[in-house]
């Protein structure tokens, strides 16, 4: 399916549902009317598996590479899976899925080297994959036990933040950094469709153009902010933006994964010669809720979803590696034993993890000390001493 | 039927519906208001019925939402805004406070500011970091704004009511944890003043003072204490700014005894203002310190340590037995 028939149906949508009469609806109608303009998305590999070529960004990848990027995308989507499931079991608190965005996150991914430096959202379970992130790791704030849970430079790669746009800005003054330093490392920084909309977001392209920091921006769009549809975040495509601040954006298919690769390794080498900040969008769909807390049959229409499952980015490249024969039966065996054994790996770790002590709560607040946190560690530490004392009697 | 029994969550749905109906310059604006109806359906069916002029879904922009709705008001509409949890007030905090706060006064009272915004806030809810704050004190300290919170269907009803005919920016923030229980409204009643504290239990040994989400664990504090032979009078703030301390200065001068609960942590929180207030007032008839009970001067915890950190039950009847002890 293209690019155009999306937008088609798109616009079949709003229009049906649209009868308003303000300055506001001409202007959704001019909108609407624009498909034309619609842009090209960077694609090389077809939702039915065939490899085409795009002339800016090539990429040759042995059958072992591409056996690789499929058992990331199968792993990370069981890795989900088994976090949703975990969730319905009362396990988890909350979880945001990044069902359908496995391309998006391997491809990107796999493009960086060990001393570029991730800024993620709170979705980023496949990126966090590709650093070598414990899965479980990033289970321990869903959970409720804390509230990030690692050393953010042991894989380079940050906390989740999930308060929207907030680490664009982070990512920018990191490369601003490395820029200073004279290193030759990058940033990528992710971030979604809405939270495009927010004034960090924004000043971060304002920033990374005029310091010319070695920073990626990598907007996953995926269609909808919770109930929101891109439409009421923008009106032109948001790759075109960058260009009004000073730098190239770039929309690519978000579902291919080799695209994905293509496109970011190109942007992170531009940044490492020191060429300054890009903007990728990656066009891509959610799958599945918000997070399991969302009711998208509020807003949205399954026939929406039948249609991007069409495009599914493991299936596309498995029917491509299963054509030009890259891998066997085997192959595909081992990896579902493996993907098997990883759900059973994560469900018993997370069962295991250790609600933390009670006086956890005071750790951490200050580097240095701070008297009254000890006055009130104290206090506390004397007051469930007092039911202790209690029960013993 | 005029009286009804309803969650507080409902009893905003319909105080913004009643708005909605009785002036057409009122807007609710905010994310996911619309279709959703908001993530706690607050706003649930009024785009249906009002159509996206009224209920407008906005893009994902706090500091947006909240500048754009004081631009509407300048134009003469009374929007009334939704932020969707407490911890994603803060990209609006500038526009709310260099903004919103001062535009009367620094038009020498000539424009109004008719905006409401409101918080769903506090926590005990079980949910990840920037969902359980109590910020209330960062908007009381900043004048030009006022700042109340309801604690059942009643004041939910009426004082949302009463904020958006307010020509004053109101931050109203609502006791998410509480959304679902269900209380008694009348909705024909005349309501009471929209800054004015109320004694939700009478009572002679000593005053609790809460507000929000603490009102309802104050008074099972009460009853407990009542058990216990110990006559525990609980006053309901209703409004943080501006306070009602005569209410609570006719509580104590009775009861002769103090304790403020609030989620929010303890230092600099708004039990600080009161206590140093009603000492000023009160202190001949202060039989012992004012007590505060609520938060500590750490992050709010991840979920599974929140019952730690929120005052419950056992908190509050052990700052009342320090006081009684005095
Ligand atoms: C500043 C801020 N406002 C509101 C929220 C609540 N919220 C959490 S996720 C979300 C939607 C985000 O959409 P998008 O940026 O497109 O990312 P996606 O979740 O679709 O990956 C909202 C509104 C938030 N986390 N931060």
């Amino acid at each position: 399916m293209t690019v155009e028939s999306t937008a088609a149906r798109k616009t079949t949508r709003r229009s049906s549902g649209a009868k308003r009469t303000t300055g506001a609806s001409a202007g959704a109608k001019k909108a609407d009317q624009a498909p034309a303009g619609e842009p090209e998305l960077v694609q090389l590999l077809t939702p039915e598996g065939e490899r085409v070529q795009h002339p800016d960004y090539d990429i040759d990848l042995s059958a072992e590479e591409l056996r690789g990027l499929y058992r990331d995308m199968v792993l990370t989507r069981r890795f989900d899976a088994e976090a949703t499931a975990l969730q319905r079991q009362g396990e988890l608190g909350l979880w945001a899925s990044l069902l359908g965005q496995e391309a998006a996150q391997i491809g990107s991914g796999r493009a960086l080297r060990d001393d570029d430096y991730v800024f993620p959202t709170y979705r980023e379970h496949g990126v966090a994959w590709c650093r070598g992130v414990d899965p479980t790791n990033l289970l321990g704030m869903f959970r409720g036990v804390n509230n990030g849970g690692w050393d953010p430079n042991s894989n380079n790669f940050h906390l989740y933040t999930i308060v929207l746009g907030s680490q664009t800005l982070h990512a920018t003054g990191y490369a601003m950094g490395i820029a200073k330093d004279g290193a030759d490392s990058a940033v990528l920084a992710y971030f979604g469709d809405g939270a495009s909309s927010q004034g960090d977001v924004n000043e971060s392209f304002v920033f990374s153009a005029v310091y010319n920091a070695p920073v990626v921006f990598f907007c996953q769009n995926n269609q909808w902010a919770i109930s929101e549809p891109i439409e009421k975040q923008t009106r032109v495509p948001l790759y075109q933006r960058a260009r009004g601040f000073g730098f190239p954006g770039v929309r690519v298919d978000g579902n291919d994964v080799l695209a994905c690769l293509a496109v970011t390794r190109s942007a992170l080498e531009r940044a490492r010669r020191g060429e300054g900040p890009t903007l990728i969008e990656a066009f891509t769909y959610r799958m599945a809720a918000h997070t399991t807390s969302d009711d998208p049959t509020r807003y949205r229409r399954d026939a929406e979803r039948e249609a991007w499952e069409a495009k599914d980015p493991i299936l596309r490249l498995r029917a491509y590696m299963e054509n030009e024969g890259h891998a066997d039966a085997a192959f595909f065996e081992e990896l579902e034993a493996e993907s098997e054994a990883l759900g059973k790996h994560v469900r018993e770790v997370v069962r295991a993890m250790p609600v933390p002590e009670h006086m956890a709560m005071f750790d951490h607040t200050y580097a240095d000390g701070h008297a009254l946190v000890d006055e009130e560690r104290a206090q506390f530490a004397a007051y469930q001493a007092s039911f202790a004392d209690g029960e013993a009697e | 039927m005029a009286v009804q029994k309803l969650p507080l969550a409902k009893a905003l749905n319909e105080s913004l519906r009643k708005a909605l109906e009785t002036d057409p310059k009122v807007v609710v604006m905010g994310l996911d208001v619309g279709k959703l109806g908001g993530v706690f359906r607050i706003t649930d069916g009024l785009q249906k019925d009002f159509g996206e002029d009224r209920v407008i879904d906005t893009p994902l922009a706090e500091s947006g939402i909240v500048g754009t709705a004081i631009g509407l008001a300048l134009r003469g509409y009374r929007p009334v805004v939704e932020i969707q949890f407490d911890g994603f007030v803060f990209p609006a905090y500038d526009q709310i406070v260099t903004q919103l706060a001062k535009m009367r006064a620094r038009s020498l009272g000539t424009v109004k500011m008719p905006v409401v915004i409101r918080i769903p806030y506090g926590g005990g809810i079980g949910a990840v970091e920037h969902h359980s704050e109590s910020p209330e004190s960062l908007f009381a300290h900043v004048a030009g704004l006022k700042v109340v919170t309801p604690a059942n269907s009643s004041d939910a009803y009426w004082m949302l009511q009463q904020a958006i005919q307010s020509d004053d920016p109101v931050i109203f923030f609502e006791p998410k944890r509480r959304y679902w229980d269900k209380g008694e409204l009348d909705t024909e009643a005349i309501p009471g003043e929209l800054h004015k504290a109320r004694v939700a239990r009478e009572g002679t040994d000593l005053t609790l003072v809460a507000y929000g989400p603490m009102v309802k664990t104050c008074l099972e504090a009460a009853a407990a204490a009542a058990e216990e032979g110990k006559s525990v009078e609980v006053v309901d703030l209703r409004s943080i700014s501006p306070l009602d301390f005569d209410t609570i200065q006719t509580s104590v001068e009775k009861t002769g005894r103090l304790v403020v609960v609030h989620e929010a942590p303890v230092f600099f929180g708004s039990g600080a203002e009161i206590a140093a207030r009603i000492t000023e007032r009160c202190f001949y008839h202060l039989e012992a310190p004012v007590l505060r009970v609520g938060g500590y001067h750490a992050p709010y915890p991840p979920a599974r340590l929140e019952e730690e950190y929120l005052p419950g039950l056992d908190r509050v009847l052990d700052a009342v037995d320090r006081s009684l002890a005095y």
